[in-house]
């Protein structure tokens, strides 16, 4: 089997895995990191988006072999220090779900965006959540953090 | 998904070689396809040769009245190229709007045309710019490329390895996509340039791309929305499922066209 060596949320994971893991198992069988979920597994609802060398990837789409070397950040490596990061706090402060199974993939979307596009409105944060579904809140409340954290951030 | 073998070769003659050497090989581009295909066990490769590792398929370089691409440049980086927003803002357009963020971040230009799926975007854009393609074996012309549904010229061992669009003069895409997949329903990619006028059409034919002669007779007399707009394109060999009929589907790329048209301006 071969073995696969990456960082994630800034710590050394190696492991001996089947080539045909995917990079979602690997986080959450190998690694315990359950943040990350599974939603539809046909890579359309973005539950399972982590970040990849700094970019936003559907892990459920991609093998753990394909991560090989790379710096790979989940939900559970957002906060510092006990702080929530102001995605995070954002979507508490506004309400932004209610189940919470896509919250995961949603902020790590929304941190991904809000690095890519300094000046986010309204219309580009709905076009940039395509590959990210809610069944619960409408989205006008996501919308909403994210718009929010993209402020203080800035 | 079944066991495969993995290689992630870091030059092209390594995966050559490998390709050579295996049994049943899959190229794994960016995977956005290839690997829910494998999830769904549709396919069962004795290997893959993963191509991502490859630092000599991923550029984008203006020179010349062209811009190549190599094979396996990721769609975000195309979007975001201004290379290519400066000299065919219609293709970096399309490579900004090809799924979801997630998606663009993995899915590259080679993975797309290869696997010419007949919803696909990229297709329409190298059929209608008259592109390129440039493989470990030979330069083929777009139109030479796309066989059919899934289908390429590709044969057993060849790799893509770049992508060489010339300017447009004028270049749009207008994509109407199904509401809940997102891929094209029907996507029409109109262009003026040496070549002449092309119009091109993804999504809607049951054999992929296809050209639309009679829109492309009718823009090089006069290339305005007008020109298009009474020119009704035959609902023969044209999809039908539970999304639209083939006739739907022969009215939307008439209405795509006059839209690609007059964005393009």
């Amino acid at each position: 089997m071969p073995v696969v060596s990456m960082t994630v949320n800034g710590k050394p994971a190696s492991a001996d895995v089947e080539a045909r893991t995917l990079l979602v198992q690997f986080i959450r069988e190998r690694l315990g990191l359950t943040g990350t979920h599974v939603g539809c597994d046909t890579s359309q609802c973005g539950a399972c988006v982590v970040h990849v060398d700094g970019r936003a990837v559907k892990s459920c789409a991609m093998l753990a072999v394909q991560a090989e070397g790379a710096e790979v950040l989940t939900i559970e490596g957002l906060a510092r220090d006990g702080e929530l990061h102001p995605v995070q706090a954002a979507f508490r402060e506004h309400h932004g779900l209610q189940c919470g199974f896509c919250t995961p993939g949603m902020i790590m979307t929304a941190v991904d965006m809000i690095r890519r596009i300094p000046d986010l409105d309204e219309e580009t944060v709905r076009d940039e959540l395509e590959g990210n579904i809610c069944r619960c809140t409408g989205y006008h409340n996501i919308v909403k953090a994210i718009l929010a954290a993209s402020q203080e951030m800035r | 998904m079944y066991q495969f073998n993995y290689q992630r070769p870091k030059s092209l003659a390594d995966a050559e070689a490998l390709l050579a050497a295996a049994d049943d090989p899959k190229i794994l581009a960016g995977g956005q396809t290839l690997i829910p295909t494998l999830k769904q066990r549709l396919a069962m490769p004795s290997d893959l040769i993963d191509i991502g590792a490859i630092k000599e398929l991923d550029f984008i370089r203006a020179e010349g009245n062209a811009v190549t691409i190599g094979a396996a440049t990721r769609h975000a980086t195309v979007a975001q190229s201004a290379d290519v927003r400066k000299h065919n803002p219609a293709l970096a357009a399309l490579a900004g709007g090809i799924g979801d963020p997630a998606v663009r971040h993995m899915g590259t230009l080679g993975g797309s045309i290869a696997n010419n799926d007949p919803a696909a975007d990229y297709p329409a854009a190298c059929l209608a710019l008259d592109a390129k393609i440039h493989t470990t074996k030979r330069l083929i012309e777009a139109d030479e490329f796309f066989k059919g549904m899934f289908e390429t010229a590709l044969q057993d061992g060849e790799i893509i390895k770049e992508v060489t669009f010339p300017h447009p003069e004028k270049a749009a895409y207008m994509k109407f996509p199904n509401p809940a997949s997102r891929y094209a329903m029907v996507g029409v990619f109109v262009s003026k340039g040496p070549w002449g006028v092309r119009v091109a059409v993804t999504g809607a034919g049951q054999n992929g791309v296809f050209r639309v002669a009679e829109m492309e007779q009718a823009l090089s007399k006069n290339w305005s929305p007008d020109a298009v707009a009474g020119i009704k394109v035959s609902a023969n060999g044209l999809n039908a499922d539970l999304h639209g009929t083939a006739e739907y589907r022969a009215h939307l790329i008439t209405v795509m066209a006059k839209r690609a048209v007059a964005a393009a301006g």
